[in-house]
């Protein structure tokens, strides 16, 4: 596995303006993400794991501090050039799996596909090899609403790495699926890590899910504490 | 798949607010064309007629004859550059219940003055030598499939022959077209020699004059120099310029035109509310799926074009349909004989339909702007942490 720095955060403060009420959420936090790694976040509601996510992600912004990609600070990008960089590199997945109910599961896995310049027959084949990877080939044109929990964030994985991105990053992905679908999408998502090299960071805060990472995080108050499980 | 497929999933997927909002959009298109046609066909005629064209009529009644006569002493007055004069002839063709609008004219100086009638190459030589020759209008040759050399027995219904006959022999020297192509070029225009021989009314009377005068700013020193010289004779004359006869027609109809504009006026603010209503709900209600996109990378304006072209598209189909029931509407009006008769003018005008391209548009980009640009601005994470 390659050591290289994918992520640094250096210094990141992040707080909110509630009202007149500022709240703190992160105050200094420093920590890295090597390329490849398989990384669970974890920590009790409200300490920050979505805010965090949101950061790496590109969506939300640090108060102050920088945040590095491959050596290159993010933070200072344009909400376009951000919009282009999200679609270049990251997959999401959450927890509501967030398919658009009009589409098909082909449709809703092509949709990251239209902001790539590729021929109708390219985009043809990185859909079925991303519903082929999740096994869902065979309800490739169902609506969400046709499809079970667990097939619906199928889909939603499809749909994050079906323009092969360099990273991951998923919100609770098993939080609304019973043990066994959750095995199974902790399964593919621990095959993306091994086989195909996809760095993957998860907010989870169930530890049966912790365990399919590399490398856990405890996140509380804004502060991190380590647990290695890959040993 | 593509931005537009999304556009138009997103535009159906609720297929009950997609009927109610068309069908909204409809009626008020609907309204648009077809009383804006009828009003283009009420003011079409005076819009049409040239400022120095004046019509001299008997001034009992406009349906009451002129002696022949007039025609000689009206060109010898001063500020006059033409003269002519019309029959009304009461055509119909087979059909008695289906009346057209036939004149018997002086060819020469009637095409002299309406020179807004185009006749192809050698018609009008090939007309003025052919005693029984007709000129037919575009609208009306097409309407009875009637070509150049076609014989037509053409009937009145008002006139008869020596015979009894109430039919004229006629063969079609040319078919004409209006210089202005929204004019209405339903008629026919005849030989007034050939109907004045013929008919058994009398030889020495014409239905009115028209003249034309060497310059607008005379028609009023013309007009009461010819009903001056006329006074205290048999038969008095009542000159007036083209547009005022026109008007003073229309003026029995009243303010239909504040009418028409008020009921537009009322269907459109309708509408306004109602879709745009509804565009802001059907938007409002997809905030998490628009988040979504954004996250995955779709900028912003991306994401503002959908939204727009989705209230476009709304109005543009609804609209579009409405203009369609209401272009079916007018030509089936229009092909009753007796409005015919009554409003010559009455199609859905092309100027209708730019405006009403420009009104869909406008519609849409009204509609559309608000919840696009809440679309545009949405915050990601606002919405998908707590959507
Ligand atoms: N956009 C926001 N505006 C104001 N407060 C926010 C916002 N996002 C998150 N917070 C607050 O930040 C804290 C951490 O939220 P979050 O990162 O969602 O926690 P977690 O995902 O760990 O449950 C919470 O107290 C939450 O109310
Ligand atoms: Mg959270």
């Amino acid at each position: 596995m390659s050591q290289k720095q994918l992520f640094e955060l250096n210094n990141v403060n992040k707080s909110f303006t509630k009202g007149k009420e500022e709240i703190t959420i992160f105050n200094g936090l420093n920590m890295s993400i090597k390329e490849g790694e398989f990384l669970a976040i974890m920590g009790p509601s409200g300490s920050g794991k979505t805010t965090l996510l949101n950061l790496l992600g590109g969506v939300d912004r640090p108060t102050a501090g920088d945040i590095l990609f491959r050596g290159s600070p993010i933070n200072n990008l344009s909400e376009g050039q951000l919009s282009k960089w999200r679609a270049e590199h990251i997959g999401f997945i959450f927890q509501f799996y967030n398919l658009m109910p009009m589409l098909n599961a082909a449709r809703n896995v092509e949709l990251p596909l239209l902001l790539k310049k590729l021929s109708r027959s390219q985009r043809r084949n990185s859909v079925d090899t991303a519903l082929k990877l999740v096994g869902l080939e065979a309800r490739a044109g169902h609506q969400p609403s046709e499809l079970s929990g667990g097939q619906q964030q199928r889909v939603a994985i499809a749909r994050a790495i079906v323009s092969d991105p360099t990273f991951l990053l998923c919100d609770e992905p098993t939080g609304d699926l019973d043990r066994a679908t959750a095995v199974e999408i902790l399964e593919i998502l621990q095959l993306l890590n091994r086989e195909f090299g996809k760095t993957i960071v998860m907010v989870t805060h169930d530890p049966a899910a912790a365990e399919y990472a590399s490398r856990c995080l405890h996140l509380d108050k804004g502060e991190f504490i380590e647990k290695d499980l890959a040993a | 798949m593509t931005d537009t497929y999304l556009v138009l999933k997103n535009l159906t997927r609720n297929k009950l607010r997609l009927v109610l909002n068309c069908f909204a959009i409809l009626i008020a298109f609907l309204l648009f064309g077809a009383l804006g046609s009828l009003q283009h066909a009420f003011t079409a005629g005076i819009e049409l007629s040239a400022d120095n064209r004046l019509i001299v009529v008997n001034k009992i009644n406009f349906t009451q004859p002129l002696p022949i006569a007039y025609v000689n002493k009206v060109r010898a007055i001063d500020g006059i550059s033409k003269v002519t004069h019309a029959n009304w002839f009461g055509a119909y063709y087979q059909d008695a219940r289906r009346p057209m609008v036939g004149l018997a004219v002086d060819g020469d100086s009637y095409l002299d003055i309406y020179d807004n009638i185009l006749l192809s190459d050698g018609g009008r030589e090939a007309w003025l030598k052919e005693r029984q020759g007709v000129i037919v209008g575009e609208r009306m040759a097409h309407m009875h499939g009637w070509k150049v050399g076609d014989r037509i027995p053409i009937s009145s219904n008002i006139f008869s022959q020596a015979d009894g006959s109430t039919v004229w022999d006629m063969v079609i020297s040319d078919i004409f077209r209006d210089k202005e192509p929204s004019a209405d070029t339903n008629f026919l225009l005849f030989h007034y020699k050939y109907f004045i021989e013929t008919q058994t009314f009398g030889k020495d009377w014409v239905g009115w004059m028209i003249l034309t005068t060497e310059d607008s700013s005379l028609n009023e020193r013309v007009a009461k120099a010819i009903d001056t010289n006329f006074a205290n004779s048999s038969t008095e004359t009542d000159t007036s310029t083209e547009k005022a006869f026109n008007r003073s027609f229309l003026e029995q109809v009243g303010s239909i035109g504040l009418i028409i504009t008020s009921v537009i006026f009322a269907a459109f603010f309708t509408i306004l509310l109602i879709v745009g209503n509804s565009m802001a709900l059907s938007i409002r209600e997809r905030t998490r799926e628009i988040a979504v996109l954004k996250t995955i990378g779709f900028a912003a304006p991306r994401i503002f074009g959908m939204v727009l072209a989705e209230s476009i598209s709304l109005a543009l189909i609804g609209g579009l349909l409405g203009l369609g029931v209401a272009v079916m509407l007018i030509n089936g009006a229009s092909s009753n004989p007796q409005l015919q008769s009554m409003l010559p003018n009455l199609i859905v005008p092309p100027s209708i339909l730019i405006q009403a391209l420009g009104y869909m548009l406008a519609l849409g980009l009204i509609t559309g702007i608000f919840p696009a640009l809440r679309a545009m601005r949405l915050n990601t994470i606002d919405a998908l942490n707590r959507g």
